[in-house]
């Protein structure tokens, strides 16, 4: 047998070389990502006088920006306000998704392929295009300026469907026959093993719903007037408009809002890459 | 425990046919192997019994109740999937009390009938494990706990060894069996693999395309097989078929085979025929049909020989260990009372 030889051999110089070159594109593109977030860091430690110098480390780190934004604007509610959006959305949507993609992946009914193109069409239209009539519609149905406007429509989006129905057509049917033989009715089926067993798709679903709910701007800023609403994400635009060259503020805000988002990713850092990876998400 | 009956079943997919009515009936405590190639409809059969498919024609009783349209749940049947369906999320306890749990059993009842079922199949000490802390026999033998539970009247297997290696699937067969042997109730078993069907079942029955080709008991279908179908599904290695005609009572055929009809062939002279042979029953020596020893494959205990007669294949099993080299020429002679005669036409036997 002839030993199989390689088209191209690197000497080990060569290799270095490349593997040099990889690694500081690596730390460029990192670097890039990380530059505005410590330049934000920094910033919230500044003062008003030494916020435009150009060094990273703070001269005379202060608190203060800290201590403004939980005192003298209301930014303990706006984070709750977002929490508890954020977190109602991801779980109802979780739900309704399940339900809808399961239904579309494996019940017969007429006219569900029609459906699922229809719900797939929307993923054409972004969010500014139809603002709009979503606002005339929210608004006849009475739920400007309240929690149900800023969650209800959120629920609904074809992402989460889409993606569920894939992974529910790759589930053996014969795990649904063996429940079905064993006693089990269609939610029966969908509540104790269908739900179950999605638990790493519906893991990075929930990551990614709450990020977006948690970072959402244009909808609750067009449907919500009342302070009391506010979400954070509009109460760090409304510190740009009053105090327009307090940036100190502004990254302090920013700095706590990123916060709870980077603690969860520290801690469930795995879970998430592992999850991202077995939806098939980038 | 029940008796099984399939009256004229039929099963379409639109404009298309794939059960075209089968008749069959299984007695209270049989273990029946539906065993054919890919695509003959043994499965599809199984599912009609199950309710996992709709019966497009005919009836389907279990203990005399025509279960047709009965769901699942309400045939008191239990199946054994190929990939054995387990609940991944479930320990093996949790799999095997689903089911009652359904039913709204009591828990204690729930545990001696898991314990007693773990007990059977020597699953005790795997109780708190998951589906994938588990090799492919334990995966096999939870999903057969799993169906033994329920205590049902009849169990369906469909094809639940296939995922096994060949060893291990030696080894679950002797355990399917001997489960049989100790609950005695009525099994229905699908297998594309002739020698299990061969080593488990009480009756086998072989179908081919949506058809049932022949009924009968292992050995009946060896020694008697109804048609060419059967004859080159059943045995393995496969029976060896030689096409020839009836001379002078005698059948012969192009490739030099001369042999006197069996006893109680009464063939018009001159008819085509097809003769089988198992190869168990050619014998090498200085007489008879010339032919090219073409590959030999020695096993030990005996030796598959491949010869080539006039460009046919003829298998060969030699059980002495004689020397025998591929390219040699050898001559090779039929038992004559072993010989199956098939109609060239029809494939019937004669």
């Amino acid at each position: 047998m002839s030993e199989r030889v390689p088209k191209y051999r690197y000497t080990a110089g060569q290799v270095t070389i490349v593997r040099a070159i990889w690694v500081l594109i690596g730390a460029v593109l990192a670097l890039m990502t990380l530059f505005p977030l410590l330049w934000m860091v920094s910033i919230s430690f500044k003062t008003q006088a030494e916020m435009f110098d150009m060094g990273l480390v703070p001269a005379n780190p202060t608190l203060d920006n800290f201590r403004y934004v939980f005192t003298q604007v209301d930014f303990v509610r706006y984070l709750l306000n977002t929490f508890f959006v954020a977190a109602t959305v991801t779980l109802v949507a979780l739900l309704f998704h399940s339900m809808a993609g399961y239904a579309l992946a494996r019940l017969r009914f007429p006219g569900r392929e029609a459906i699922f193109l229809t719900m797939f069409s929307t993923f054409l239209v972004s969010l500014p295009v139809i603002i709009v009539p979503l606002f005339i519609l929210v608004r006849s149905l009475g739920m400007l300026n309240s929690f149900s406007g800023l969650i209800i429509p959120s629920i609904f989006n074809a992402f989460g469907i889409f993606l569920l129905r894939q992974f529910y057509l790759s589930v053996p049917r014969e795990l649904e026959e063996a429940a079905l033989i064993d006693g089990a009715g269609h939610f029966r089926i969908y509540w104790s093993v269908i739900l179950p067993i999605s638990r790493p798709i519906l893991s990075a679903l929930a990551i990614l719903f709450f990020l977006a709910n948690w970072n959402a701007f244009l909808w609750p800023l067009t449907v919500t007037r009342d302070p009391e609403l506010r979400l954070v994400q509009v109460a760090i635009a409304g510190f740009q408009g009053q105090y327009t060259a307090a940036w100190n503020y502004i990254m302090a805000a920013s700095t706590v809002v990123a916060l709870p988002m980077l603690v969860l990713f520290l801690i469930f850092q795995r879970q998430i890459m592992d999850s991202l990876k077995t939806s098939g998400l980038k | 425990m029940s008796a099984v009956d399939i009256d004229d079943v039929v099963k379409t997919y639109g404009a298309m046919q794939v059960i075209h009515g089968v008749d069959l009936s299984i007695a209270d405590g049989e273990f029946v192997v539906l065993v054919g190639p890919s695509g003959c409809g043994k499965s599809t059969l199984l599912r009609m019994v199950a309710g996992l498919e709709d019966i497009s024609g005919g009836t389907i009783s279990i203990g005399g109740t025509v279960v047709n349209e009965l769901a699942p749940k309400e045939r008191n049947i239990a199946m054994v999937f190929q990939n054995y369906a387990l609940y991944p999320h479930m320990t093996v306890a949790q799999n095997m009390a689903f089911s009652l749990r359904l039913n709204r059993v009591g828990r204690e009842e729930i545990r001696q009938k898991v314990e007693r079922a773990a007990d059977i199949l020597g699953l005790g000490a795997l109780l708190d494990r998951y589906p994938a802390q588990l090799s492919g026999g334990q995966r096999q033998r939870v999903a057969m706990g799993r169906a033994i539970v329920r205590n049902p009247e009849v169990f369906l297997f469909d094809e639940p060894l296939s995922n096994l290696d060949a060893k291990l699937r030696v080894q679950m067969r002797a355990e399917i069996g001997e489960l049989h042997q100790r609950l005695r109730t009525t099994t229905i078993y699908v297998t594309h693999d002739q020698i299990e069907a061969m080593t488990m079942a009480d009756r086998i029955v072989v179908m081919n395309a949506g058809r049932v080709e022949q009924v009968g008991s292992p050995l009946e279908l060896y020694d008697r097989p109804r048609n060419l179908f059967v004859a080159g599904f059943i045995g393995s290695p496969a029976m060896n078929f030689i096409p020839g005609r009836i001379v002078e009572r005698q059948f012969r055929s192009p490739l030099g085979v001369v042999a006197p009809l069996p006893r109680g062939i009464n063939a018009a002279e001159g008819t085509e025929v097809v003769c089988g042979i198992r190869p168990d029953q050619i014998t090498l020596g200085d007489e008879g049909a010339p032919a090219e020893v073409s590959v030999v494959e020695p096993t030990g205990a005996e030796t598959l020989v491949v010869l080539r007669a006039g460009g046919v294949p003829i298998q060969a099993v030699l059980r002495d260990r004689r020397q025998i080299r591929p390219g040699e020429a050898v001559s090779f002679r039929l038992e004559p009372e072993a010989m199956h005669l098939f109609d060239a036409g029809t494939g019937v036997r004669l």
